[in-house]
């Protein structure tokens, strides 16, 4: 992966910056030392390091404005951090950048549950955040996989999905409002505790900018009721056209489940021997989950019942109470560890128009053979946001090339039947290179058009999201 | 006066690259308010059409001159909708002509529904359009989950025209319920309605409709969904918030028909909408001295008054929400009365703002004056 070669003024400006920021905001804020900074030299996309000049660790967003205009006054690149768990390289440093991190504001500052907000400072985990209303019934409802790890801050930059985002929505669904750290030190506030903007919508354009337009430092979310109950139920098909056309069918019924998960032979196969969740043998599985009372999740069900049925299915499981449901899950949630126990893999995540689903599966497999290498599908099939997983052996020299390609292969085809090349991930480093074929080069220009708004000199995460050589004149004009 | 009607989108992008001098956009002509400044039309009515339906996949594509109710007829036929309930202005407003999906699209309308299941821009999958110069662009796409590079569809979404000339939306639709019920609950004062819409929002139950009508003493509850799952949900509410009148769905229909297209307004000559933290609701109810409604579970408020007063109702409300947090818009007012439409904004805010439209539209052609700033 090529980032930009690292400024030489800028890296020699490392300690009279790092005096000026100690002065500033503290010792205790500031990390300097190489092997302390060690911890920052990546994100979940572990295949690519590059440790920063510096990583900072401020305790409000006052220190976040001074941090930030120190950097901007002195023409110093800032790659800001949520809990640094993103899989597409969005955290990832360059070599003459300053880490900006926001793992210390961890406050909640307000709840309102007459109003249903929560506002929170934006280090705090996904998890955290239903943990703090929970007791009173409460959740927050974006919950990608890592809501344990990842923070809000970094949920907001890029536009976090989960499981069952087909009820409640994506982040940008369920944020309301942020307190926002502009490049130079300002700080705006967008957004609030009512809905929608009274002005041009500039919310909806900071949720998934990838920590390009600002750092968001507090954010107020919407939280909700927690439903009665919920109850999963397992279906197992003997091809993927038809559990295809099965999901097609229960979306058509008016039936809104708030997750359905699907899995290939591959994923059931390995799932099932990881987590033992009694997974049929089968080529797809649907894992289909309704909320309601109790007599609400049964009317449901018998409804999915009767769809399924339709479509011959090789098992129709209901979970019958809290043990059976937690095993049916218990698969698909390990997907990612059980896959890593057998093999280093790369994780896709494009969406594809959910009628495309068969086609696509079956080009992705015709392209298994042609790259030589093994892939597992598992996907949120209720909104087409794919999950194919490469497999490949990261010691054996050029897999993980192949593997890449492969992976741009599988993203273009997302395009090419009409859908994009990230769906919850973000663009990152890892899909910065193949926007050209999704975005004509004037909808590029486009966005980059608005980060000279808010970010003029492009310092903040300025090697992500846009093709480097789309880029470039205007990074190089920063210098 | 000029009138651009252009057929399609290359003769939209040359007709916008070719302009001498700013236009007004117009999609059905059902929301005449604002301060643009343009004398010139652009006509959109004729860029009309849906583009693609895939009720499997809940997602459509129209041309943006398509009418609203083409598009819900074809829906219904699937047993689907536009769940964000978009209003019709017309009543209100004493307007003709027909709604259009771009023109719901660029002021981001929404209705009832918006408190449970989101605003117009949380169904926005993707926009084409035509910037300031001519340029023909698009963000977004066709599927439900899309991150990949900036969000302008979001942007575009509430733009109100100025950014850019919609040509093309594409919309998440969702499944028509089985049935539908209120809940009609006598609620003395705005405290009792809060408690009642809140109690409601804020429980297992999912009302997708909250809205409050002082001048009869009601607070009304909208429950949706599967016959058995809204008799049940009913009784747990009743349970929790005390007995209730219960219209049937041919008379809940009609209900919030009228409430989310505001009709007992039509005849005031000033109405202006207030976005608020639903909890300041009887805070700000106390203010107001003319007629109101509440809906959005609190968090919208409508405020009427005769035309002599708009620039003082105005002006409260804007000292409430500059106090509070929130918006206010003009709706309805008098030209002479020379309004502003949108709250004015915090200064870094503002600025923002200026520098994206000054990106999008730099000879500022489009829509000039309608937004603040502009």
């Amino acid at each position: 992966m090529q980032m930009p070669e690292p400024d030489s003024n800028t890296l020699a400006k490392k300690d009279r910056l790092e005096a000026r920021i100690v002065e500033a905001i503290g010792r205790q804020a500031v990390i300097g030392d190489e092997v302390e900074l060690r911890a920052y030299e990546c994100d979940a996309l572990t295949a690519y390091r590059c440790p920063p000049m510096l990583a900072l660790l401020p305790r409000s967003t006052e220190e976040v404005s001074k941090a930030l205009a120190i950097c901007h006054e002195m023409n110093v690149p800032v790659v800001p951090r949520g809990a640094g768990t993103s899989l597409a390289g969005g955290a990832m440093p360059q070599a003459d950048s300053v880490i900006l991190g926001v793992s210390r504001l961890t406050e909640v500052l307000e709840t309102d549950y007459t109003s249903r907000i929560i506002r929170v400072q934006t280090g705090m985990t996904n998890l955290a955040v239903t943990g703090a209303v929970e007791d009173d019934g409460f959740f927050y409802a974006p919950d990608p996989s890592s809501q344990l790890a990842c923070a809000i801050a970094g949920n907001i930059a890029m536009n976090s999905g989960g499981a069952h985002c087909l009820k409640y929505g994506v982040t940008t669904n369920n944020l309301m409002g942020v307190t926002m750290v502009l490049m130079n030190g300002e700080v705006v506030e967008l957004g609030g505790a009512h809905a929608d903007a009274g002005g041009l919508d500039l919310l909806g354009l900071i949720c998934g900018s990838e920590g390009q337009l600002g750092i968001v430092t507090e954010a107020t979310l919407r939280i909700l009721h927690k439903p009665e109950g919920a109850r999963p139920v397992l279906i197992g098909f003997s091809s993927n056209e038809v559990a295809g056309a099965c999901v097609s069918d229960i979306i058509k019924a008016g039936i809104l489940p708030v997750a359905i998960e699907f899995m290939d032979r591959l994923l059931i196969g390995v799932c099932d021997e990881y987590s033992g969740a009694g997974y049929p043998d089968c080529e797809a599985l649907l894992i289909v989950e309704v909320e309601g009372s109790e007599a609400e999740i049964e009317h449901q069900l018998g409804l999915i019942r009767e769809i399924a049925m339709r479509h011959d299915p090789v098992e129709f499981r209901k979970a019958t109470d809290a043990d059976e449901a937690g095993r049916i899950w218990a698969g698909r949630k390990a997907a990612f560890s059980a896959i890593g126990r057998i093999s280093d893999y790369m994780c896709l995540d494009g969406t594809i128009p959910v009628s495309q689903l068969p086609y696509v599966l079956r080009r992705i497999g015709e392209m298994s053979k042609e790259y030589g290498l093994g892939v597992g599908n598992v996907f949120h099939a209720g909104d087409g946001n794919m999950h194919p997983l490469i497999l490949y052996d990261a010691n054996k020299p050029g897999d993980l090339e192949t593997c890449e390609a492969f992976g741009a292969d599988v993203l273009r085809l997302c395009v090419e039947v009409g859908g994009c090349l990230t769906g919850e991930h973000g663009v990152g480093i890892e899909k910065r290179d193949l926007m050209v074929d999704q975005f004509a080069p004037e909808d590029l220009e486009m966005q980059m058009a608005v980060k000279d708004v808010f970010d003029p000199k492009w310092l903040l995460n300025p090697a992500k999201v846009f093709p480097l050589a789309s880029s470039e004149a205007r990074r190089m004009a920063a210098e | 006066m000029t009138v651009y009607q252009p057929k399609d989108a290359a003769d939209l992008a040359e007709t916008v690259a070719g302009l001498g001098a700013p236009v007004r956009i117009r999609g059905g002509g059902t929301r005449a308010i604002g301060q643009c400044s343009a004398s010139d039309v652009l006509d959109l009515s004729a860029i009309s059409g849906v583009v693609d339906y895939e009720p499997g996949a809940l997602t459509l594509i129209a041309k943006a001159g398509t009418p609203v109710s083409e598009i819900e007829a074809l829906l219904a036929g699937e047993n689907q909708r536009l769940a964000f309930e978009p209003m019709d202005h017309r009543a209100l407003l004493g307007t003709m002509g027909a709604p259009t999906i771009g023109g719901v699209f660029a002021a981001n309308v929404s209705g009832p529904r918006r408190i449970a299941v989101g605003a117009c821009r949380d169904f926005a999958l993707g926009v084409k359009f035509i910037d300031g110069t001519g340029r023909q662009l698009q963000n977004g796409g066709r599927v439900m989950k899309n991150v990949t590079g900036y969000d302008l569809v979001k942007l575009m979404a509430g733009s109100w025209g100025a950014l850019g000339v919609l040509h093309e939306v594409s919309l998440k639709v969702m499944p028509a319920p089985e049935t539908e019920v209120t809940l009609v609950f006598d609620t003395p004062d705005a405290e009792a309605a809060l408690a009642v819409m809140s109690g409601a929002l804020g429980s297992p139950f999912e009302a997708t409709g909250a809205a409050y009508a002082p001048e009869w003493g009601k607070a009304y509850l909208r429950l949706e969904g599967f016959e058995t799952s809204v008799r049940y949900r009913a009784g747990e509410l009743q349970a929790r918030l005390g007995d209730a009148e219960i219209l049937q769905e041919d008379a809940s229909r009609p209900l919030w028909r009228d409430l989310g297209n505001v009709t007992d307004f039509s005849e005031a000559g000033y109405v202006a909408t207030v976005s608020i933290r639903p909890a300041h609701m009887p805070k700000l109810a106390a203010r107001l001295s003319g007629p109101w409604l509440a809906d959005w579970g609190g968090g919208l408020v409508w405020a009427a008054g005769e035309t002599g007063d708009a620039a003082r109702i105005t002006d409260e409300l804007r000292g409430f929400v500059a106090e509070h947090g929130g918006h206010c818009t003009v709706v309805k007012a008098p030209e002479e009365a020379g309004l502003a439409v949108f709250q004015p904004e915090a200064p870094a805010v503002a600025r923002l703002s200026d520098e994206v439209r000054r990106k999008f539209d730099p000879a500022g052609f489009l829509n000039p004056g309608l937004m603040a700033g502009a």
